[in-house]
Parts: structure tokens; sequence; C-alpha cells
């Protein structure tokens, strides 16, 4: 399961992003935040003509020695980024995928609400509950 | 040991060369051995053969060579690898030894030389004892030597010389010392090649033989090193692919060791050596994916090998180590040639080595915060009899033990002492610091910015704990921004904090300043009451006293900021700062607005400035302006503390400048702009606003423009965007994000109080004197001075207007070219409400849009001030102009024929119909022909249209006669002249002038005609009574001609005359026919026709000739007088009362009846 999970504006700023409290908060958003350099790369090395079809799963974005990071970009641009423990070996990218996808379609119903208001941070309850089965049951 | 004991020893890293050793050759005294060995060791590129060339004289001690081991059975290693192993195949062990020795094949002492040489040879071999080194003897010549076979004497001492150094025919060379020195050194150097892998493939050989004797149990050690040594040799020998295989063999068996706590280090070091050589060997073999893969099985089976837990540090010394070696050799493999990506390349291992020496130090920091009193052991434990370890990763205390417990745990324990008080003292930040900034340079270059700011903050944090302060601030700063673009408030706020401390300990005022405040501004995710410590500090330092330390800094660094701050206190001057918001998140938010995007010159300019600070607690601000584009406005928006000049604290400007945190402040200027601006924009440049005392020490705040600091845009961007319902505030409070930005206002002219009337008859006739009336009348409480008209055309329409429209005051005068489509600047003085008539003139027709602009002075009073306002009303019209009538004209023969031609001489009339198009009545004053010379009137011409009024579609017409004078040729065309109209609008409203319009007539086809002919009758005739008719026939020739006369009968005439004749005219002269018509009926007639044939001109018809001729006459009925009914004959009288048919024919009956009754 993830130990961090984030959602990123267009504009690369934070809208959501939430980890494991055991380990270091900061260091969580200093790697997802670097991340979005190979997010940036990949989406800008997509031909512009495939944009339309372009996977939305971006794969493994790179590893570091403790965490496997995941990435995941809509169609407005908007990033999903999974971190998972690099020991944690029984993850497959169809699992990370079916994460991405769950969390996507959360991620739609935050949209729909009427008083949300695209660009502000996500404070949604649902959301967030559903980041939490996703999450590393911290004990 | 030093911190470079984690090095990688350079035999390991180098890669390794066959090592042949030259003796013989005096490179110091003698020339040709000098050149010699030059052309061994200069210009060794890639395509000559991997030697490593040395020099030794020809008595050297080669390291001996220990007796050969018949058995393993008893035997017990001590450890893996001898550290001196490698360096000795590389230095010290040649492949080869080669002699070199000056004999020519006829020397004259050829025994004694020979004997000489069997004796170096023997020298070389007995120091070599033991060794599998092959010998060779290079025989420098001074002639060059016959080819092969050829010299017998060669050959035979040759094979006397093999025989007598024990030498093979293959190791003896004969080296010309000729010309083509280099060519012979590089055929040698192949042939020393190709001895030396013979070598090496022997000592592979007897290595791999060894093999069969070990086993498993207590011969562990001795697998690895002799896969090593196999494939350590393989490389000199150049067979990289075998080399790998043994490596990677020897790579397993490492792992298969025992491990335990005591030789946990020597199987890691071991483990490094073999991987940094597998690495290496894939990289070079052009398979880098094999070489990544190794190395992160290495790292995965070697990162929980801590080995012993008191020496931690050394583990992750180790681990940064690999890392390191890694990055290195990845990146040598990109600067020959290897592509790397953005998401591999070497910046992540100089990133992952960062990140072990950081935890190295930490672990040190835990490990190695002894007792004060702990010194460094004595006798040192780390101190071998030799110097250096016999074995690699060995401890010095207890070299070659391999069983699991140490030997002796008090020296244990002195030995891990010696190391923690050694890694006291290793300078951990550099460390860190130098891969850091390694990592950077590499993700710069792989397109990683934000990668590249993380490890920038962490290489500032390091500086920070290293105490260098001043690099680290630089580094944050310089990141900084980034992450405040991004709006990664987490990560900006834990940098900041950090900065914050630098400064502190610096005592860097202003950087210490502007990081309190944007720590305590929205963008800090920080604890409240840590905002409200940072806020208090801040007032201090604006007080000018010494702020509180920050937490976790180094307690001596604080004692020095403590003592640097103390300085600051009495430092005089430099007091003032400002800082520009636009580049942080400072805690007071402001935002200037104009109230209205313009005002009137005679009203006061308003300004509203929002101020709110989001601090924990309220805070007071001595002074806030703004700057306006004309600075000369900026007294009038300033509010400044009052208790500075006054130490009575009026309440209300206390509490009027105090920003209660979450409250926004409004405050209102007001200032009467001056009449030089008007139609000028007044900016707002800056609002500033002044925390601190001018007496202490202040910071101003400036906001540029008036608003926005780092983080506003995408703040209003949002709030823009928000369906928040705005909560209802209560009064004279507003809502932030309602307010909106005005940040400029024009001034513009006061509103005129006059009114402009234009009184014209459209629409405006093409060339006509157009009179348009413009009426101002004043509507002001004083004088309107300086009244100034300006009229015309409005510029930017179609430039063929501009040149077709004319303006002038003078209506009595046509316009012409020189005046102006637009008349600026009418000076009309002070109004006395009056009237201005202008006349336009338009050339062309189609709409022009004029513009009427009255500008004038008036004094008016503002808020108790006297300006002179400039006022200024502009009234347009779009006026319509058209034709105001058109001439039609042709040319008609003098029967009103229309004509195609007119003829020479013969007259002809000309015709003009002018049909009024003009909605208004139009009143013609003269006309006139002026003809062309090709034309000549035939009587005077008049205008027979003067004074005729046209009204709408109406016309006039007048006819001139005219006639053509002879033309060169048969047929040309000419210019008939010009046809002038001078008219005017008749009107009543305004006295107009008279237009005078010229039409260009048209041009016509003169002929000449070789015959003319024209009759000359009465204009009517009587029935019964003789009508003579003469016809004259014009000869208009050069010629003689031949005409055919014949008259055709008619029923209405009797006729004398000839009735058919045919004559000669000669030229120029005119023939003469009398006829004697008699008319026999009354009305129109036509008349008996001529038929005139030319016979000369056959393509002249009579048809054509006959339409000079009258075609028909009136016959009138004649009254019978009495005298004819005095003769007594019968008579009636018959009227005729119409031309019935019926009635002709009864009067011809009647004239039948008649005629016989006279007879």
């Amino acid at each position: 399961m993830a130990v961090c999970i984030a959602v990123i504006a267009k504009e690369n700023c934070p809208l959501y992003i939430r980890s494991v409290p055991t380990q270091g908060e900061l260091k969580f958003h200093y790697t997802v935040h670097t991340s979005l350099d190979v997010v940036e790369e990949k989406i800008s090395g997509v031909g512009k003509a495939l944009a339309d079809q372009r996977e939305l799963y971006l794969g493994l974005l790179y590893p570091t020695e403790d965490y496997k990071v995941y990435g995941y970009v809509t169609n407005s641009k908007v990033k999903f980024v999974i971190v998972v423990d690099s020991s944690n070996t029984s993850l497959r990218d169809n699992e990370i995928r079916s994460m991405f996808r769950k969390l996507h379609n959360s991620f739609t119903d935050v949209m729909c609400n009427p008083f949300y208001n695209p660009g502000d941070p996500i404070q949604s309850k649902a959301f967030d509950s559903i980041v939490s089965t996703m999450m590393v049951q911290a004990c | 040991m030093s911190p470079a004991q984690w090095d990688l020893p350079p035999e390991l890293c180098c890669r390794p060369m066959a090592f042949v050793a030259l003796t013989g050759l005096d490179v110091v005294y003698n020339a040709i051995h000098r050149a010699i060995w030059d052309a061994f060791c200069a210009n060794r590129r890639a395509d000559r053969v991997p030697i490593s060339f040395k020099v030794l004289p020809g008595d050297h001690e080669y390291p001996k060579c220990r007796t050969k081991r018949t058995s393993y059975e008893w035997y017990i290693p001590k450890g893996i690898l001898k550290t001196g192993w490698m360096n000795k195949h590389l230095n010290l062990v040649p492949a080869l030894v080669v002699l070199f020795y000056e004999l020519d094949w006829d020397d004259p002492q050829w025994k004694e030389k020979q004997s000489e040489c069997a004796t170096k040879v023997e020298i070389v071999r007995t120091s070599l004892q033991g060794r599998n080194t092959k010998v060779a003897v290079v025989l420098i010549q001074k002639k060059t030597p016959l080819p092969p076979g050829e010299d017998l004497v060669a050959s035979e001492r040759a094979s006397a010389l093999c025989g007598a150094c024990d030498l093979s025919g293959k190791s003896l060379f004969v080296l010309p010392h000729t010309d083509h020195l280099v060519g012979y050194i590089i055929r040698l150097e192949n042939a020393f090649y190709e001895h030396a892998q013979t070598y090496y493939y022997n000592e592979i050989r007897r290595v791999k033989s060894h093999k069969e004797f070990l086993n498993k149990t207590t011969h562990q050690l001795l697998f690895v090193r002799h896969q090593f040594k196999m494939g350590f040799f393989s490389e000199l020998k150049q067979d990289t692919q075998n080399a790998l295989k043994y490596y990677r063999t020897a790579y397993s068996l490492v792992h298969e060791l025992r491990a335990h706590e005591t030789n946990m280090l020597e199987i890691k070091t071991m483990a490094g050596f073999i991987n940094y050589k597998i690495c290496r060997l894939c990289f070079q073999h052009n398979t880098p994916l094999d070489a990544i893969a190794q190395f992160r099985k290495h790292i995965d089976l070697c990162k929980k090998k801590i080995g012993s837990a008191e020496l931690a540090f050394e583990h992750t010394a180790w681990m940064s180590k690999q890392f390191q070696s890694f990055g290195d050799l990845f990146d040598e493999a990109i600067k020959l040639g290897l592509t790397a990506i953005q998401t591999q390349n070497p910046g992540f291992y100089y990133q992952q080595a960062a990140y072990y020496a950081q935890e190295r130090k930490q672990q040190a920091g835990q490990l190695c915060s002894h007792e004060p009193g702990v010194g460094y052991p004595a006798p040192d434990p780390l101190e071998t009899p030799s110097g250096a370890l016999d074995f690699y990763g060995q401890r010095p205390w207890r070299q070659g033990h391999q069983s699991i417990d140490p030997p002796d745990s008090e020296k244990e324990k002195q030995g891990i002492l010696a190391l923690q008080v050694k890694e006291r003292d290793v300078l951990h930040s550099e460390l860190v610091i130098a891969l850091l900034s390694n990592a950077v340079a590499q993700f710069k270059k792989y397109k990683c910015p934000r990668m590249k700011s993380h490890l920038m903050v962490q290489m500032g944090e390091e500086y920070y704990h290293a105490k260098d302060y001043t690099k680290a601030l630089k580094l944050l700063d310089y990141v900084m921004c980034d992450y405040r673009t991004e709006r990664w408030w987490s990560l900006l706020t834990s940098i900041l904090c950090t900065a914050l401390k630098c400064s502190y300990l610096m005592g860097q005022v202003k950087d210490y300043i502007t990081y309190s405040m944007e720590l305590m501004g929205r963008a800090s995710n920080l604890p409240e009451e840590q905002k409200s410590r940072i806020e208090k500090n801040l007032i201090k330092v604006l007080m000018n006293e010494v702020p509180q330390p920050e937490p976790d800094c180094d307690l001596a660094s604080v004692k020095t900021a403590q003592s640097l701050w103390s300085d600051r206190i009495s430092l005089a001057g430099n007091n003032e700062f400002t800082i520009e918001v636009q580049d942080y998140v400072p805690f007071v938010q402001c935002k200037a607005k104009f109230l209205y995007p313009s005002f009137h010159i005679d009203e006061p300019v308003q300004l509203h400035v929002y101020v709110r600070a989001d601090c924990p607690h309220p805070v007071r601000f001595s002074k806030l302006c703004v700057s306006l584009s004309n600075q000369e406005y900026n007294q009038y928006c300033l509010l400044e503390d009052a208790s500075k000049e006054k130490d009575i604290l009026e309440t209300s400007t206390q509490e009027n400048m105090c920003l209660v945190p979450g409250k926004t402040r409004k405050y209102c200027f007001k200032f009467v702009a001056k009449t030089e601006d008007v139609g000028k924009k007044i900016e707002i440049t800056s609002v500033g606003l002044m925390l601190g005392r001018e007496t202490g020490r202040c910071v101003y705040l400036n906001w540029r423009g008036g608003w926005g600091d780092a983080a506003s845009s995408h703040e209003t961007l949002q709030a823009s965007r928000s369906f928040k319902r705005r909560t209802r505030l209560p009064e004279q409070q507003v809502d932030w994000d309602t307010v909106a930005i005005q940040s400029s206002t024009m001034i513009i002219s006061r509103v005129p109080k006059i009114s402009v009337q234009l009184t014209h008859e459209p629409p405006a006739l093409t060339n006509e004197m157009y009179c348009m009336i413009v009426t101002i009348q004043s509507e002001e409480d004083t004088v309107a001075k300086d009244i100034k008209l300006t009229a015309g055309l409005k510029p930017g329409q179609d430039a063929n207007l501009t040149q077709s429209t004319q303006i002038t005051l003078n209506g009595s005068e046509v316009c012409d070219d020189s005046h102006p489509a637009l008349l600026p600047d009418i000076p009309l003085g002070d109004l006395q409400p009056g009237q201005k008539p202008l006349y336009i003139h338009c050339v062309s027709t189609g709409s022009r849009i004029l513009l009427f602009h009255v500008a004038y002075s008036v004094s008016a009073t503002v808020e108790g001030k006297d300006i002179n306002c400039k006022c200024h009303k502009d009234e347009t019209v779009t006026l319509e102009t058209v034709v105001p009538f058109e001439v039609a004209m042709k040319f008609v023969s003098s029967k009103f024929e229309h004509l195609e031609r007119v003829n020479v001489d013969i007259p002809f009339l000309l015709m003009m119909d002018i049909l009024s198009a003009s909605p208004w009545p139009i009143e013609l004053v003269n006309s006139e022909v002026l003809l062309a010379s090709s034309m000549t009137p035939i009587d005077q011409p008049q205008s027979q249209v003067e004074g005729v009024t046209l009204q709408t579609s109406e016309c006039a017409s007048e006819c001139f006669l005219l006639k053509c004078p002879p033309v060169q040729n048969d047929t040309s065309t000419v210019a008939s002249g010009h046809y002038f109209i001078s008219w005017k609008r008749k009107s009543a409203f305004a006295e107009t002038s008279v237009v005078r319009t010229m039409v260009i007539l048209p041009h016509v086809m003169v002929e000449n005609i070789p015959l003319y002919v024209h009759a000359e009758l009465p204009s009517f005739g009587r029935v019964r009574e003789s009508l003579p008719v003469r016809y004259h026939l014009e000869n208009r020739t050069g010629l003689v001609q031949d005409v055919e006369i014949g008259v055709e009968p008619s029923d209405a005439f009797m006729f004398s005359g000839l009735k058919q004749v045919r004559m000669r005219i000669l030229p120029g002269a005119e023939q003469e026919m009398l006829y004697n018509f008699y008319p026999l009926m009354a009305g129109y007639q036509v008349l008996p026709q001529l038929n005139i044939n030319l016979l000369r001109f056959p393509n002249i018809s009579s048809q054509l000739l006959r339409r000079f001729l009258p075609s028909r006459i009136f016959v009138k009925v004649i009254f019978f007088r009495p005298q004819i009914k005095n003769n007594g004959r019968p008579c009636f009288l018959v009227f005729l009362v119409g031309p019935t048919l019926g009635l002709r024919y009864l009067t011809f009956f009647f004239f039948t009846f008649f005629y016989q009754l006279s007879k």
C-alpha cells in the first residue's frame, strides 16, 4: 500500500498530500515535488497529436533507494502521485493502476461538487477516506 | 585511518595492462637507448597494444616467489585478497623481461659479446626464480638487416646466440637503429604483447589448477581469491569477456562466505571491489543496464550487512562510497559516449551517496559522542608492524583472524574506540556537500530542476550544520523563489525556518526581518505559537532590541550571535530597510485602488488603500504612503504617525494605524488633480508601509503597483472563481477578496455645459458650397472664455475624402484644393451665444463624417480651490453628398435625327438635357458652350436655359447649331469642347453662391462626303399650286463626277423637270436642278424621291444622300376665291377637317372631278 498520496494541480502546486505519519512528512513532500520533474518531462515528451489518446498512467516515475514513485496525469493536467515502499514487492503494476483509477474517480467527485473551487486544496472527507483505504495503515 | 580509507585502491580502478620490463637500456646517457625508450612510451594511443613498459636495470630484483605449496590440506587462508597482490602484478612482476643488447651480426668480437649477452640473460633468469616470466633478447644493430634467409652469417649466429642464451628463436629480436625506428618498435611491441598474453594465459591456468586441491569447508576464501585472480589476469590479458565471467563467479562466491561480525568488513570490501570490476567491465562492454542491474543486486545484498553496531557509520560510509564510485563509473561512461536519461543518470547515485554520507554523519554523531575524558587509546590498536594491512578489509589489531569471535575482547574494544575517535574528526559535512554538488551538476544536465532545488536545499542545510551560514543562506535564498512560485508552502516554510536561523546566527538584520515576515504570513504553515514567537522577535528587532534565539541552534553559535546582535544595536545608520514585496509573501497584504477608472478635473480624485495583516498579534505601523506617477500628489496620500511630533497620543490615530489580524483596514485619500493632467493617466507606482520607527529601526514594505506579493495573483484568481457566498460583514468592514484593483485612473476634462447645434439642409450637392451653420450656446454659470471651434472632416476617414472636401468660412467664392479639409481652432472669443456659417465644398459624392469640436475654458471651484477648466464638446454629423443634376448630350441632324457621325460643312445640332437629381430646387443661372477649334457655331450661341429653375427630376434642354470645318482625313474623331452650367441652390435658408459646373462635350466622328445635296423649297405647298424645288448638287471632291439623277413618280405630285438625267459636275462646282412640283393632295405628303447615283463612288448610296433632303412637305388646301365663281364654274368649298382616310379619298375624288371639269 501507499506511503504517500498526493494530488498536484495543473500549475504544480499541491492540492492534497498525505503521507504515513511515521516518517518525516517533509521528506515525502520533497519526494513528490521532485517527481514532478519526471512527470513534466513525460507529458511534454508525448506528441501533441497523441495527447487525446494518451495513457493517463505514467508508470514508475523514478526509483529511490527506499521508495517507488508512480505517476498519473488526468486530461486536465492534474497529477496524482503515489509513493510506495520499495520493500513492498507484492504490489503489481495493475494494482497501482487500479489505485490511480480509484483516486481519479474520487477526484472527479470532488470536482463535481459545486462548492469546490478548482485550484483550492482538497478538503473533502469522502476523498480523504478513499485515500485512507489506499494508505499503509500505521500501527 | 584517513577518510580515504573508503576510497577504492588505485590499482583496482585502473585499467590493467600487460607489464613488460625492459632491461639493458641506458636511457640517461645513451641517446640511442633514449630514442628507443621514447618510441616505446611516447604516443601510446588506443591503437597501440595495451602494455605498460618499465625500464629496469639488468640486475633488478623481482619479488620473490613463494615456494609452491604441494598440498592445501593443512592450509587455512588468513584473508581473501592480499593488499599487495594487484600492485604486484601490475607493476612488479613482469609478464616479459626484454634484454636489450648492442650487437651486430658482423661484430668483430662476436664470441665475447655473445657470452656477455648470455650472462646477462642468466642474471635476469636468476632474479625471476620460480616465476613463469618470459625472457626475450633484442639486439640493437647499426646496420639494416638483409631479408631473412639471405644473410647466412646472421642466421647462423642467431641460432648460436639462442643456444648460448637458452632462448627460443621466437624470443630473439633484432632492432636496427635506422630511420624507421617507430615502425620497428611497433612490430616489437606486438611480439612482446603476444608473449605477455601467453604468460597471463599460463598464469590463469596455473591458478585454475589449484582448484582441485581446495575443499569447501576450509578454503572458501580461496575460491573467491582464485576467481578474482583469474579475472584480474584475464583483464591483463585483455580478455574482458572472460574476466567478467570470473568476476561474476567471484561475486557470487563472496556472498556464499560465512559472514559474521568479525569478517563483515572484509567481505563487504571484497564484494565492493568485485562489484566495481563487474560494473566497470559492463560499461566498457556498452551494456549499462547490466551494470545497473549488478549494482542494484550488490546494494540489495549488502544493504543489510551492517556489521558491528558500534561501527555502524562504517557501513554507511562504505555504502556511500559504493554509490559514489558507481556514479563516477556511470559519469565516465557518459563522457565516453553513453547516453543517460532523466530517470537514470549518475545524479541519483551521487544523491544516494550523499544520503548515506548524511546517515553516516548522524550515526557518527550518536556513536562517537564520547565523554570528553575518553581519549585515543594507547598503544594505537590501528598500528600494524608493516604500517599497512596484509589483507583488504581486515582489522589491524587482529589481522588474519578468521574465527567468529574476536581473539581478545579488550583489544577489540580499544580498536572500536580508536575507530570511533577517528570518525569523530571526519568532516562529514564536507563529504556530503561535495556529493550533493556532484548530484546537482548531474540533475542540472538531465533537466530535473526540482530535484536540483531539493539537493540545493540539502546542501544549504548541510552548510548550516557545518556552520557556514553565509553559504547556506545563499543557497537557500536561491531556491526559495522556486518553491514560492510553485506554492509548495510546506517546503517553503521549512526552508525559511533554516534561513531564519542562519540570518539570526549571522546577525543579518534585513534577512532576519524578511524571513520573519514571510514566516508570520499566510504562506507559512507554522503553528500559531511559532508565528507568535517570531512576531515577538520581529517587534524586538524593530524596537532595536536583541531577538530571542531561534530554537535548536548550536549553543556556541547562539553566543556569538547574541554579541553580534548587541553590536547591531549600537550601530548607527543603515537601520532603514526596504523590502520589495512582490518577491515575498509577507504577513501584510495591501491593495490600493482608485475609486473610479476616471475622474473629471472638477471633482477630487479618491484613492483607497486596503491593508490586512495575517500575523497572530495586532501590529502597528507608523507610516503609509502612496507614490503616484505624478509625484506632486504624493503629499496628499500620506498617513503618518502623529505621535512623532507630539507626544500626546491621539487614540484615534493610534487605533487607526494598528492592524488587527484578519481584519481589513481601509484608508481613504483625496486630492484635486492639476489642470495640466487633463487627459493623462495617474498610476499608483507603489504603496509603502513603514513598520518600526524612523528613530530606531524601520522597514519599508513596498508594493510595486500598489498591490500584490508573490502569492496574490493566484489568490485573486481563485477568489474570482469561487462561488462561495460572501459573508455579510458588519459595517465598515470589507471582504478582502472583493476588493478589485484599479491601479490607474484618467483625469478627464470637465463635462462641457454648452450646446452645439448644426443647421443645414442635407444632402450636399457635388461641387456646391454647402452651408452649415454652427450654433453654440453656453449653459455655464460663468463666462466661457477662449472658445475655439474646429470644424471639418473628421480625421481618420478615407484619404480620398480629405482631398475631395474643402472647408472655408468664406462662402462668396468657390474653394479650391488649397483649402483644408479641417479648419482647426477658429477663435470665437468669449461666448456671446452666436452662429457661425461654414461652407463645405464636396467634390465627390458619398457620405462623410464632419466633426465640430468646440473647446473653451471656464473657471470652477473644487474643494475650495479655484481651477481653470478646459472643456470641449464634439459634435459629428454625417453628410451625404449627391450629384445636383445630370447632363446628357447628343448630336442630331437638322432633322432631329440622331447622328452617329457628322459631315463636314453640313450643319447639325448639339442638344443638352439637364436633368435635376437634387432634392432641392436648382436655379440655372447661365449656360455656355465653349467650342473646340474643330467646331464652329452657325449662329451666335446663346443660352436657352438662363434663369430656369428645375425642381427634382425636372429636365431642361437646349440646343446649338454647329458645323464642322473640313477635316484632313475622310473620317476623324474630334473634340467638341466644353459646356459650362452656372447654377445655384435655390434656398431660402442662406445666401448661396453660383457654382459653375463644367461638362466635357463628347467627341464626335467627322466625315467627308463626296457630294452634298440640299434642296431649296418653300416651307409649305398649296394644292394645285406650283411648288418650285431647287436641288443643289455640290461636288466636294477634286474629281469630275458623273451623276445619275432620277425622280420617282409620286401619287401626290405631278412635276415638271428632268425625270432622268446624267450629268457631269466639275470639282468644286455646283449643279442646280429645278423641279416644279405640283401638289395634288393636301396634308403631309412624301415628296417624289430623288435617286442620285454617283458612278465614281458606288458605296455612297442615294439612301445616304437622301438624308440631306427633306422627304415630306406639308401641302395646304386652297380656298376657292370669288373670282373662280365668276368664271361660271361650279364651286364647292371643301374643308379639310381631319386627316382621315375617308375624307382624303373624298378630297382626291373631288380634285379629280374638279380637274376634269376645268379641262
